[in-house]
């Protein structure tokens, strides 16, 4: 694979290696427990992470819970 | 003695409470604030919001390192959606990260009333139920709307006392008092509560819970306000279930008249 942009929570990223949902958000540095991810409108389960592969132009949401009324 | 049942408490999708007080987790000052008021409260099931997550901060403190998901019955709201398709993308989102399927609807018009957008709504809760959502509906306090919402599977039904955060308190007492009648589900008040005694006024009409938020959230003290809408959500149960004596047009003295000294 060669370089991939896709968009993460509407930002711009560059992917220079074959990444997967797994490895993104570990480069991120986020707890995989406390987030969700959604990829071009739908949703990866946590257990397909790992499996994941992501492709260029590919959009990515990644959201958690936040107070709220 | 005691003719109140000793376990009064209310069931929704399966989940049984003993408090009748919700509150949401919005516009305090801190998460620290957020964990002391809501635990004041005694509440069991609170409000929460879907939204990104900070990238360029990701190790900031989360609302679940405070408000503890095991404790507190979560319950992801639609805060922000204006279509049926952003509901139920968000709370999508909201069941993968949360794993469970009891959600608040709620599709709003624009400012500054944010007035419940009942076709929006209806749109909405269909999409949600037919996708295996468990729905507690925010609404307008509209008999006709609402036995829709509660024909279409809605687990609970949610009117508005007055605009929301708007703090106006309850400016619809008939109309809830029609709701309440009609409906078979817990029926809560969402919204327009500002101060203790209108959470009162809500339970002693009959109410099955009271949910709020900036009553507590933006009082001068909001800890203490917690405190106060617990034991006011508790009182005006009580008072709905003693049953209010009749109100009367004229005075009716409290002492006997006979004996009196001459």
């Amino acid at each position: 694979m060669g370089e991939a942009t896709i968009t993460v929570n509407g930002q711009a990223r560059t992917l220079h290696d074959a990444t997967t949902v797994a490895g993104l958000l570990a480069t991120i540095g986020l707890d995989l427990r406390k987030v969700a991810v959604e990829r071009n409108e739908e949703i990866v389960p946590k257990s397909a992470y790992a499996l994941t592969m992501l492709a260029d132009g590919d959009a990515l949401e990644i959201v958690h819970f936040i107070g709220g009324g | 003695m005691d003719s109140v049942p000793v376990a009064d408490t209310w069931s929704v999708a399966g989940r049984t409470f003993a408090s009748r007080l919700v509150v949401g987790t919005g516009k305090y000052k801190s998460l620290e604030e957020t964990a002391a008021a809501i635990a004041a409260s005694g509440a069991e099931m609170v409000t929460v919001a879907v939204r990104r997550v900070n990238l360029s901060d990701p190790g900031a403190p989360m609302l679940q390192d405070f408000v503890d998901p095991k404790v507190y019955t979560y319950l992801p709201n639609t805060a922000g959606c204006h279509t049926a398709k952003d509901a139920v993308r968000t709370l999508r989102l909201a069941r993968e990260a949360g794993g469970w399927n009891l959600v608040k609807l709620e599709v709003l018009g624009p400012p500054p009333h944010l007035y419940p957008d009942m076709q929006a709504t209806l749109e909405a809760a269909e999409a949600l139920i037919r996708d295996g959502f468990e729905v507690m509906v925010y609404c307008a306090d509209d008999p006709v709307a609402a036995k829709r919402l509660e024909d279409l599977g809605c687990v609970a039904i949610m009117p508005l006392g007055a605009p929301i955060g708007s703090g106006l308190g309850i400016q619809n007492a008939a109309m809830l008092s029609l709701l309440i009648e009609q409906t078979k589900v817990p029926l809560l008040v969402d919204a327009g509560v500002g101060t203790a005694s209108d959470a009162a006024i809500a339970m002693e009409l009959g109410c099955t819970a009271v949910l709020l938020n900036s009553a507590i959230a933006h009082a001068g003290d909001p800890v203490t306000m917690a405190r106060a809408m617990k034991l006011a959500v508790e009182a005006g149960r009580l008072a709905f279930l003693a049953k209010r004596m009749p109100r009367r047009m004229g005075a009716d003295p409290s002492s006997p008249l006979a004996g009196l000294i001459r």
